[in-house]
């Protein structure tokens, strides 16, 4: 068996030798390239554009502007399976190159040149009169009359509102002898930055478009192509090679449709479209920073009355993934610690900043920096060990999903602390910590995670596979579901090998995603690869195993019921006697002078439910209070992401996580000017993303609890890693310096501020500062 | 503006060639659309990233923001360069592999070759400065850990200390 152990990635190979071939690497040298004119101003209308000199430069092939892409369709952009249902289509708000400007960098016009210089040459000289529109970049001045408006279907800017009430909030608080408890959190913009910048080349063949492009989600690339072209959707082919990360920034449509137009208008030829890392950051999808109001009435025993949720969701200048991660994040507060009165109130809110749409995590990382930071605040305010306030609190064993219908099936909240609490020794330190004083302090925190996986009842989960049989008796498998770094390939290996019984070597699963062949599936989010993929992997292992059993009946006269599959062999059950090798029958099957037969099975798995992924992280810090800075000591996290397929690539996958995390809490941020909406650290330099430097070493934990719905027993966990991890930093530090830092990341700017609010400078100086 | 052309003559990958380039060409051009040694990765093409990261005269340099033209009589090793004459795998590609080193796989030439500059120095490095040494290039997969195994890993094993380097184990066996 080869599920539960640590095979080598499959591709590993090829990465450590420089061979793997990724967009760039594949792109014949002939593509004519592409660079997109992005707006000087934050919000406004083109009203004119000169482009004469531009196009006198040698090496310029065209130059097309918004007023050119006229004759484009709105389409929208978010990497959902489409909805026959118009009332449940994402919003279609974007076109190709558009002429009203609505954040600091929106596509207004693109050049197509012989190669780089002349491109960047060309962008340069192309003269713009804009009509300029005053601008609103915070999120809740976005709401207010009089501001400016971004779309006009919109008013005051909200894209949704979306609620969710339970019980009577304004008549729980009325009970006797609640305290009170409330705070603002606040998450900021940060960005993706896959090391591989977004990509795409387009070339036609015949009357058909072909796009290969770095995305999490070919099939839907090739929908929304179709969409924006006002083609057919089968005109386009979309290929998806090897890709360097996604993140959720390639579950968006970013270029495909510019790239794909701009070929159509040049007569097919090869166009290529490679965005700067500098566009990446600003110009294609950032997280959404979430502002969040959280109101607790607790009794005296540490139980909730009420809860109170707002949350105000800067969407940037267009709708993207939109609500749906507002939404997601608000679905956490009633159950990671279900209260019976609760109000949540999400506002997915127009800014002229730019556009946020899906991040690992998908609103879970925003939410949980709200709630846990809050959750610390409450434990604290009523004098309760924050470890104890929690398990008093939190979604107990049984609990039902009254929506997805998941089930908290294990007592997995408890059994990943316990995990975590002996990992670092939490409780010991945590009473060693209190009551420090001087300049460096030490603090350990935690925080929970609630995290919900795929998107089923939202829409149908299915998942197609194809496995071809070879001579040899080897065989392809093709899935819809991407590989995107994660290792899913790997995991789908292992999972063919053994339905089917034959050695890993046998089993080839196709990378490459290609419209034209690859079976239908909408691609890499909400961690739902592993899971989804696992039952048509399963159901079609299945059916060509009996398919190539009932071949062996015909070969060998045994009746089907006492024939089995074991490592590549043809076995009789009865005494274990190999009858044939895979091969002997697979050729005997393709090359017969009687009856010749094609071994191969195809099959869609519609998946009809879902699974929540629960854990932990705990972080240990030392903060230098005079220089505001932050040490990470020591860093845990813990999941329950059911049977592990592979144990090194899972933990290898919750470091990215983690990583993500660190970044998240401490370093992360993505600045615009108010003066202008630009953005004013848009390279690798400025934003401080976590570097080697940055780290304790990662330690990541699992509890195995099998997850009964599954295919494999196994569940989500690539975002999962990402969303515990800056509330634990942010606790830590509060226990170490008894300052609440409520909005991330914790930077020395944000430090130096909350410090000399809380008088900590003058009270580290005078040698004393006892915090709660 | 007319373009200007200049014959470099270098050795890449322990084979002397020569090309006429632009001018203007960064090395990582060079390598990647002239010689096609496409390991060479581009991820920002301002030296931020590591992702170009190559080997000239022993020295790692991101070839993003190092010309074409100063690689005359240069030796140049990329990651092609790395295994043996039949595809094998030298030691630190094969530990990338066994420590799940790897996952999309984009920045991984570039920190293996400047594992390879550590290696080549055939000295104990501490892991503060094995930390140091590698925080030029960026990471979004792996949080850096599982390459911290590797390297320290390599290195131990190459000075010998097949002991040091199996006690370099995974977090996880702390608990």
């Amino acid at each position: 068996m080869y599920v539960g152990k640590n095979v080598t990635r499959v591709d590993a190979r090829d990465k450590v030798l420089g061979r793997t071939k990724y967009t760039d690497d594949l792109c014949d040298k002939s593509a004519y390239i592409v660079r997109i004119l992005h707006s000087s101003i934050a919000h406004g209308r083109v009203v004119s554009m000169d482009t004469s000199q531009a196009e006198g430069i040698p090496g310029v092939v065209g130059i097309f502007t918004c007023f050119d892409a006229r004759d484009t369709h709105s389409f929208p952009t978010a990497g959902h399976p489409w909805s026959t249902d118009p009332e449940h289509q994402d919003v279609a708000d974007r076109r190709i190159l558009t002429e009203e400007v609505r954040f600091y960098g929106d596509d207004i016009a693109a050049v197509v040149a012989e190669d780089e210089v002349s491109a960047a040459q060309a962008l340069r000289a192309i003269q713009v009169e804009y009509e300029e529109y005053p601008f609103v970049l915070d999120v809740q001045e976005a709401m207010k009359e009089g501001v400016p408006q971004l779309h006009k279907e919109y008013p005051n800017n909200i894209l949704k509102h979306t609620t969710i009430r339970k019980g009577n909030y304004e008549e729980a608080i009325k009970e006797p002898g609640l305290t009170k408890v409330e705070g603002w959190y606040e998450t900021p913009t940060v960005q993706h930055c896959h090391i591989e910048n977004f990509i795409c080349y387009a070339q036609m063949e015949g009357e058909r478009i072909t796009v290969v492009s770095s995305t999490q989600i070919p099939h839907i690339v090739r929908r929304v192509v179709g969409q924006a072209l006002g083609i057919g959707w089968g005109k386009v082919r979309v290929i998806k090679p090897y890709i360097g990360g996604g993140f959720g920034n390639k579950q968006d449509v970013l270029y495909e449709p510019l790239c794909a137009w701009l070929c159509w208008k040049l007569g097919g030829h090869l166009v290529k479209l490679d965005v700067p890392r500098e566009e990446t950051f600003v110009s294609n999808r950032v997280r959404h920073a979430i502002r969040s109001h959280i109101i607790s009435w607790v009794r005296p025993d540490g139980t909730y009355a009420a809860r109170k949720l707002e949350a105000f969701s800067d969407q940037g200048a267009y709708a993207s993934h939109g609500h749906s991660i507002a939404a997601k994040g608000a679905g956490a507060f009633p159950q990671l610690y279900p209260c019976e009165n609760v109000e949540v109130d999400a506002y997915t809110v127009f800014t002229n900043k730019s556009v946020a749409g899906a991040m690992r995590g998908y609103g879970i990382p925003q939410a949980m920096w709200a709630v846990e930071c809050h959750t610390e605040d409450v434990a604290a305010r009523m004098g309760m060990d924050p470890v104890a306030f929690r398990r008093r609190n939190v979604m107990p064993v049984g609990f039902v999903d009254p929506f997805s219908k998941n089930e908290l099936y294990h007592d997995t909240f408890n059994q990943c602390l316990d995990k975590a609490l002996a990992a670092t020794d939490y409780q010991r330190k945590y009473k060693e910590y209190q009551n420090q004083t001087g300049e460096i302090r030490r603090g350990i925190g935690l925080s929970l995670f609630w995290y919900n996986t795929a998107v089923w009842p939202i829409s149908l989960e299915t998942s197609s596979c194809r496995m071809v049989l070879n001579q040899d008796g080897s065989l392809q498998v093709q899935l819809g579901e991407t590989e995107i770094g994660q290792g899913a390939d790997t995991a789908y290996t292992q999972m063919t090998a053994d339905v089917l019984g034959v050695p890993l070597s046998s089993v080839h699963v196709v990378s490459c995603q290609d419209t034209d062949v690859t079976p239908f599936g909408t691609g890499a989010y909400a961690s739902r690869q592993t899971y989804t993929a696992g039952f048509a992997i399963r159901q079609t292992a299945l059916l060509l195993r009996e398919r190539i059993l009932a071949y062996a009946h015909e070969l060998t006269r045994m009746p089907p019921y006492n024939l089995d599959i074991v490592d590549g062999n043809i076995i009789r059950t009865t005494d274990n006697r190999v009858l044939m090798t895979m091969g002997e029958l697979s050729t005997e099957a393709l090359y017969s002078l009687t009856n010749s037969q094609h071994l191969s099975a195809e099959s869609t798995s519609q998946i009809k439910s879902n699974a929540y992924s629960f854990g932990c992280t705990i972080a240990e810090v030392e903060v230098d209070i005079p220089m505001c800075k932050v040490k990470l000591l020591d860093i845990v996290n813990v999941h329950d992401a059911g049977t592990l397929i592979n144990p090194a690539l899972a933990e290898a996958q919750v470091h990215g996580g983690m990583s993500m995390g660190i970044g998240y809490g401490l370093s992360e941020k993505l600045l615009f000017d108010e003066k202008t909406g630009r953005a004013l650290n848009d390279n690798l330099l400025d934003y401080k993303l976590s570097t080697f430097m940055d780290h304790p070493r990662l330690r990541a934990l699992f509890v195995e609890n099998p997850e009964p719905t599954s295919a494999f027993g196994t569940k989500g966990l690539g975002e999962p890693p990402a969303c515990p991890v800056a509330p634990a930093i942010r606790n830590a530090v509060y226990h170490a310096t008894g300052v609440a830092v409520n909005e991330a990341p914790l930077n020395p700017h944000n430090l130096f501020r909350r410090f000399t609010e809380e008088g900590i400078f003058t009270a580290t100086g005078k040698g004393g500062f006892n915090h709660v | 503006m007319s373009r200007q052309y200049k014959l470099v003559s270098c050795t890449i990958n322990g084979k002397p060639v020569e090309k006429m380039v632009d001018v203007r060409a960064s090395l990582t051009d060079m390598l990647r659309d002239d010689y096609r040694l496409t390991s060479v990765k581009k991820g920002c093409e301002v030296g931020e990233c590591g992702a170009c990261n190559v080997i000239i005269n022993g020295e790692c340099f991101n070839s993003c923001i190092y010309l074409a033209v100063w690689a005359q009589g240069k030796e140049i090793l990329t990651l092609e360069g790395l295994a043996g004459p039949n595809g094998e795998l030298s030691d630190i590609q094969q530990a990338f592999m066994d420590e799940a080193a790897v996952q999309c796989g984009f920045c991984s030439p570039g920190f293996i070759m400047s594992a390879v500059e550590i290696l080549e120095e055939k000295r104990e490095l501490s892991d503060e400065d094995i930390r140091k040494r590698m925080s030029g290039h960026l990471c979004r997969c792996t949080g850096y850990e599982n390459i911290f195994r590797a390297v320290k890993k390599t290195m131990l094993k190459r000075l010998g200390k097949e002991k040091e380097a199996e006690a370099v184990t995974h977090c996880t066996l702390k608990v």
